[in-house]
């Protein structure tokens, strides 16, 4: 993987879209936004902005710009999978149903596999990665464990994504809240009920700082 | 010679002690690497051409518009020119690429002409499969005529249950890099000490050659032992591709196509008994299919083994779909299912309530008196004595019932070495060839050692998933924490005589009179002898303590670590919308022994989980396939349907800890409690309906169809 | 995956000018990212509208209100008007029960997306009636119409066919049409047309739902509570004067290759109220003309309860 080779893009618009960047045809692919910028004047009026072939773009992740290059049929999962070496999203369904991919983008629970990554280009992403700091779990990572809601643990960072999203938007969750909010993943070991608890837990430990 | 057998059961300080998962933190921050995670420098990308024929022959195969593509490094063809093809998604040819975009392009942009070939996929109905049934014989105990010509009762019903998958997860795969003198493997495996020889023996090469790697991986369920047609063409590519690590895993589709099925099983069966519940005789007609190999009969009449008079057929049906593979508890589930359902239907035509009838037969199972205390005691955590009215008494539009399911199981520790070393600075590793398929292995292995030890859990490192440490067998049959917590124990034992014989001299105490507790070496009846362990482990001067510790089946039950013989109740409670014929779970209780339960917390999410599947088995789960394609039509997650976190009701696990059972040593428990689920429910729902719904997955249509059915009866 | 180039327009006119031969609309994604996958879509070129700012926002228009093409189906489902005044919607939204799809989702996708159906995703066509009448239909249609036996997946197609509402498209002339939801939906004659009366180089721009019934719900009938497709829906839209109906509309869902109007039930509860009595009655007229297929005449039943439950929740009466 050519993860370890990116560089830092943070020169680079903030949201390439918005500032009508991209140009046309496959020649000018893995330069776009660095020239963009310069052309925009002189192209703007007459090439649509339509991108073909592989391009560069950045993408806003956990914080940080993530330079990667790809064509625009790569998912937003496997930009982050196959290029970014960010492999706490799963690829499971590959067709926006089970939820292993979950991600948050623009503070919105999505399916990674069901957004392309040059869809979201300008919008912060929250990955699992992203979560805590290093060696240090958030809260819902540590109620999951306390509540062994994980078996073989590959639906584990979708759904702990998922529960994120849906505690930003419900702190004080009832339990039925927590299954309609949670219906977007499935788990195939049968963890829920360490994840119904999970969830409860880590709502109160959140309220509690 | 040692004393291995466990500690008195209020003595130990860390088994049988509520012990979150220690790799719970690595998995749930998302920091795990799972065998597809792998992104190894330079990593190539594989992707498979599948058939979409099921039955067909291969004619020709044209590579050259996929060679011509920039970015592929390698294609491979599976089944040439010539190859008969006997299930759609039968491996054609296999691609590498510098992107999976790549390999994908070039997979389609390969012709193959067939030869197509006329198939068969669906075996529901009996008399539809000519040719491809075959006889698998009649057995026959005691007199089933004369005990069905005696009967004071008979019932006869149909019942089935159909193919599914495994749907793991985390698809088949595995990242392969061919070396200069080895290959490294990093399958998802639930068969880390086996799995590099299969691989070998593919490639025609030492066994030596092949390292495995797999600390993590994401479901197996029985699915995921050998190394795989798609193992070996990856290892292939990549030798092609320069020893440039290739990763091949499944999409999706292909992964529900062919990568492990449970078997269907279907049956008529008749029960003859008396009018105070006694059954007394038994006939089965089956018929099964787990592929182009057929599929056996399962273990009818299921724990009640010795009814006195028995007559079963069974008959084998072959069919172009994906093969079978080791399905949680292989045919126990079915004929969990297809048992119980008929003695449910047996106690509703005489009249009596079911849990009586269960209770009055096991005294024709192995085990009378665990099966009568469980029954007992689920029914108690169900309140079934309150709840329970007959099937034809239910009013009103939601209608609950209740229902039972019975389980068994071995479960004996399988074949497992385990080396464990005392490093001079009194550090502790284990190292050991097995694999942790979430089943907290990793957790249960550090507990056993380290309560042998007396040290705490964060004292000693487990270290798995790598078949260069000792071999321990696969993750099949519930043997896995049996095996490992034996061979671990013995292991921790022989290290700690050595250690104690170090330490001896120095506390003025003959070795056999130590003990190791609380992190200190210390003379048994007399703790003032005694020193830290830190002290204990700088006698052992410079070369680490490494002693062995084996588990072999043929002597582990004289020695009483592990032994088998698990035994389960699972009751359930629906609600049934008779309008839509929805089914929606209220509660299911298991009670489960096992018998020295090493950690209770995760052996609960073992059970809790098993009841899970078996909802989703019950309710929804099952292969589709048509007859006119050859496809598997909801090969996907949208139709291939799983229960998600509201469809599963309350949960109630009981482990059956008591100290008789715990004198049985560890036994076996992922299987046995993924077997009694679907009985319990599909009884449940034939109670609340008043009427049977022959075949599972109890979906709105076989529902409506079973009540209208009743109507018109 | 074919590739395709991908085209960020920020004005309705040039989406429109980016929409040529072989190009696609690109919303939510949810549906077409599947379908390219599945390769039964290969467009050349994907147009994103998301970053169209006119075709957001939800707000009053006159005795209307507009539901801007991008709305997702979570703020549709969150939106104070919406929840207000149309609860059917409101329904319909949330019974695409995975919080993932409502965000990504949007309106106008919802409206637009492909029919589920096995046979078409898995390149077999939409229109292969030998396959579907032979074959596994106990998800297919019960109102089917000559080979079209697909049902259309529309969630909020029914509830925004019973409310009356309209479609707004920009045509590629850069015109701007109305299309009534009842017409949008459209059942195809032959492989290779679309079951909705949209263009390749048209765009919905709006829809434009009018001011309320009286009372509307929508039931759907779905086997898991988890993220499942529905296997029958009804909306209905009650006018009423006291506790008398004085006109109903009533629309099925997930049961033929368009949301299905069930007219002869409405008419039969103009001067009725609705009592569990009535309501069954009227989910039996709704189904008088369904014709099932081999294996899914359980889906006339599932409708039949549906459009009972749908009045009885309109009504405030305990449906089950």
């Amino acid at each position: 993987m050519s993860s370890s080779k990116e560089k830092s893009k943070d020169q680079q618009p903030k949201s390439a879209f918005s500032r009508r960047s991209w140009l046309q045809g496959a020649g000018v692919s893995g330069s776009v936004l660095t020239t963009g910028l310069l052309a925009e004047d002189a192209q703007a009026q007459t090439v649509a902005n339509v991108m073909s072939g592989e391009v560069e773009i950045t993408l806003d992740i956990n914080g940080k710009k993530r330079s990667v290059k790809v064509e625009p049929r790569v998912t937003l999962l496997d930009a982050l999978r196959n290029r970014l070496d960010m492999t706490g999203a799963k690829r499971v369904c590959d067709r926006g149903t089970c939820g292993a991919c979950t991600v948050i983008v623009g503070g919105k629970v999505m399916y990674g596999c069901s957004v392309l990554a040059v869809d979201v280009v300008g919008k912060p992403i929250q990955t699992i990665e992203g979560l805590a700091p290093e060696g240090q779990l958030h809260p819902i990572s540590k109620a999951f464990v306390n509540h062994d809601a994980q078996q073989c643990g590959y639906c584990t960072p979708g759904f702990i994504m998922a529960t994120k999203g849906f505690l930003d938007r419900n702190p004080n969750p009832t339990a039925e809240q927590i299954d309609k909010g949670l219906s977007g993943n499935l788990c195939r070991c049968g963890t829920y009920m360490g994840m119904k608890a999970a969830v409860l837990e880590a709502a109160k430990e959140i309220k509690n700082g | 010679m040692a004393e291995y057998k466990w500690p008195p059961m209020d003595k130990r300080r860390l088994m049988g002690k509520r012990i979150a998962r220690l790799d719970g933190p690595m998995k749930s921050s998302g920091r795990a690497k799972y065998p597809s995670d792998m992104n190894r420098s330079d990593l190539l990308f594989g992707a498979l051409l599948t058939s979409p024929h099921a039955h067909a022959k291969v004619k020709s195969i044209d590579l050259a518009a996929a060679k011509a593509i920039e970015g592929v490094t390698a294609i491979r063809v599976i089944s040439g020119p010539g190859t008969e093809i006997q299930w759609a998604g039968t491996e054609v040819c296999a691609v590498s690429a510098v992107t999976e975009e790549i390999a994908r392009d070039a997979v389609k942009a390969i012709k193959v002409d067939y030869e197509v070939l006329p198939h068969l996929v669906k075996e529901e109905n009996l008399a539809k499969v000519g040719a491809r049934a075959k006889a698998a014989g009649e057995q026959v105990t005691g007199d089933p005529d004369k005990a069905f010509t005696d009967a004071e009762a008979k019932t006869s019903g149909d019942y089935g249950i159909p193919v599914i998958t495994h749907c793991c997860l985390e698809p088949h795969g595995s990242v392969v890099a061919w070396g200069a003198d080895k290959i490294d493997f990093w399958p998802s495996t639930q068969a880390v000490s086996t799995v590099g020889g299969d691989l070998a023996k593919m490639l025609e090469l030492p066994a030596t050659q092949v390292h495995v790697d797999c600390q993590y991986m994401g479901g197996g369920f029985g699915a995921k032992f050998p190394a795989d047609r798609w193992g070996a063409e990856a290892a292939r590519l990549s030798k092609e591709s320069g020893g440039r690590p290739v990763k091949m895993f499944l999409d999706r589709a292909t992964e529900l196509t062919i990568a492990g099925v449970r078997p269907s099983h279907f049956a008529k069966i008749k029960v003859a008994g008396k009018k105070d519940g006694t059954i007394t005789g038994w006939q089965s007609e089956s018929w099964a299919t787990g592929g182009i190999g057929g599929g056996g009969m399962a273990p009818l009449p299921y724990v009640f083994t010795n009814i006195p008079n028995r007559r079963m057929n069974h008959t084998q049906v072959s069919l172009n779909t994906g093969p079978a593979r080791a399905w949680r508890a292989p045919n126990h589930p079915q004929a969990s299912f297809l048992t119980c359902s008929a003695i449910t239907d047996f106690a509703d035509t005489i009249g009596m309530d079911p849990l009586e009838v269960f209770l009055k037969n096991v005294a024709v199972s192995a085990r009378p008196e665990t099966y009568t205390k469980q029954l007992t005691k689920a029914a108690e955590l169900i309140d079934w004595k309150k709840k329970y009215t007959h099937g034809l008494k239910k009013t009103g539009t939601l209608r609950r019932g209740l229902g039972i399911g019975i389980a068994t199981w071995g479960g004996a520790g399988h074949a497992s070495k385990c080396k464990l070393t005392i490093h001079p600075d009194g550090t502790v590793e284990v190292e050991i060839g097995s694999q942790d398929i979430g089943t907290a292995t990793r957790t249960c292995i550090t507990q056993v050692a380290a309560e042998t030890l007396g040290l705490p859990m964060s004292a000693v490192k487990v270290k798995l998933g790598d078949n260069s440490y000792p071999p321990s067998g696969p993750s099949g049959g519930s043997t896995t924490i049996g095996g490992v917590s034996s061979s671990t124990r013995k292991a921790a034992v022989n290290a700690l005589e050595k250690l104690f014989e170090k330490v001896a001299p120095s506390l003025g105490v003959a070795p056999d009179q130590l003990e190791a507790d609380d992190s200190r070496v210390l003379a048994k009846g007399n703790p003032s002898k005694a020193m830290s362990w830190k002290q204990a482990c700088q006698k052992i001067g410079p070369t680490p303590i490494s002693e062995m510790g084996e588990n072999e089946p043929r002597t582990a039950a004289r020695e009483g670590l592990n032994t088998q013989g698990a035994s389960g109740i699972q009751m359930a409670e629906v609600e049934v919308d008779i309008e839509t014929g929805v089914v929606r779970i209220v509660e299911v209780v298991a009670v489960q022994d096992c018998g020295l339960v090493v950690n209770p917390k995760t052996a609960e999410s073992q059970v809790a989980g098993a009841m899970i599947m078996s909802v989703c088995s019950a309710l929804m789960e099952e292969r589709i396939t048509d007859q006119t394609t050859g496809r598997v039509l909801n090969a996907d997650m949208e139709f291939y349907k799983l229960a998600g976190l509201p469809d599963v009701g309350k949960l109630t696990v009981h482990m059956d800890i008591t100290p008789e059972h715990d004198a049985r040593g560890i036994i076996g428990l992922g299987e046995p409690c993924a077997i009694g689920g679907i009985a319990a429910i599909a009884n449940a729902a034939a109670n609340a309906l008043g009427v049977r719904v022959p075949m599972v997955p109890l979906t709105p249509e076989r529902v409506l169809a079973a009540l209208a059915n009743r109507r018109n009866a | 995956m074919d590739n395709f180039e991908y085209a960020n327009p920020t004005t309705v006119k040039e989406a429109l000018s980016l929409l040529t031969d072989g190009a696609e609309v690109l919303a939510g994604g949810t549906d077409l990212l599947s379908l390219l996958k599945d390769e039964v879509h290969k467009p050349k070129r994907l147009v994103n509208i998301k970053n169209i700012k006119t075709l957001g926002g939800i707000s009053k228009s006159g005795n209307n209100i507009r539901i801007g093409a991008t709305v997702t189906l979570d703020e549709l489902a969150s939106n104070q008007l919406i929840r207000a005044a149309y609860p059917s919607l409101v329904q319909a939204a949330l019974g695409i029960t995975s919080p993932q799809i409502r965000n990504m989702g949007t309106v106008a996708g919802d409206l637009c997306q492909r029919p589920r159906c096995w046979y078409f995703r898995s390149g077999n066509g939409l229109m292969n009636k030998s396959l579907v009448e032979n074959g596994e239909n106990k998800y297919h249609a019960i109102f089917g119409s000559g080979a079209a036996h697909f049902v259309s997946a529309s969630s909020l197609g029914p509830a925004l066919m019973a409310l009356g509402a309209t479609v707004k498209i920009a045509a590629a002339d850069g015109k701007s049409k109305d299309v009534p939801v009842a017409q949008f939906f459209r059942t195809p004659n032959a492989e290779g047309e679309r079951e909705i009366a949209l263009a390749a180089n048209e765009i919905v721009t709006d829809i434009l739902v009018p001011a309320p019934a009286t009372k509307n719900a929508t039931y759907e009938v779905r086997q898991k509570q988890a993220l499942d497709w529905p296997l029958a829906t009804a909306s209905v839209a009650l006018r009423m004067s006291g506790a008398k109906v004085t006109s109903a509309s009533i629309t099925l869902g997930h049961v033929g290759p368009t949301p299905v109007r069930a007219t002869d039930a409405e008419k039969m509860l103009v001067g009725q109220t609705i009592t569990v009595d009535s309501a069954e009655k009227a989910g039996a007229a709704a189904v008088a003309g369904a014709k099932p297929l081999s294996q899914n005449a359980y889906k006339v039943q599932l409708a039949k309860v549906a459009v009972k439950r749908a009045l009885l929740t309109a009504a405030g009466v305990k449906a089950v």
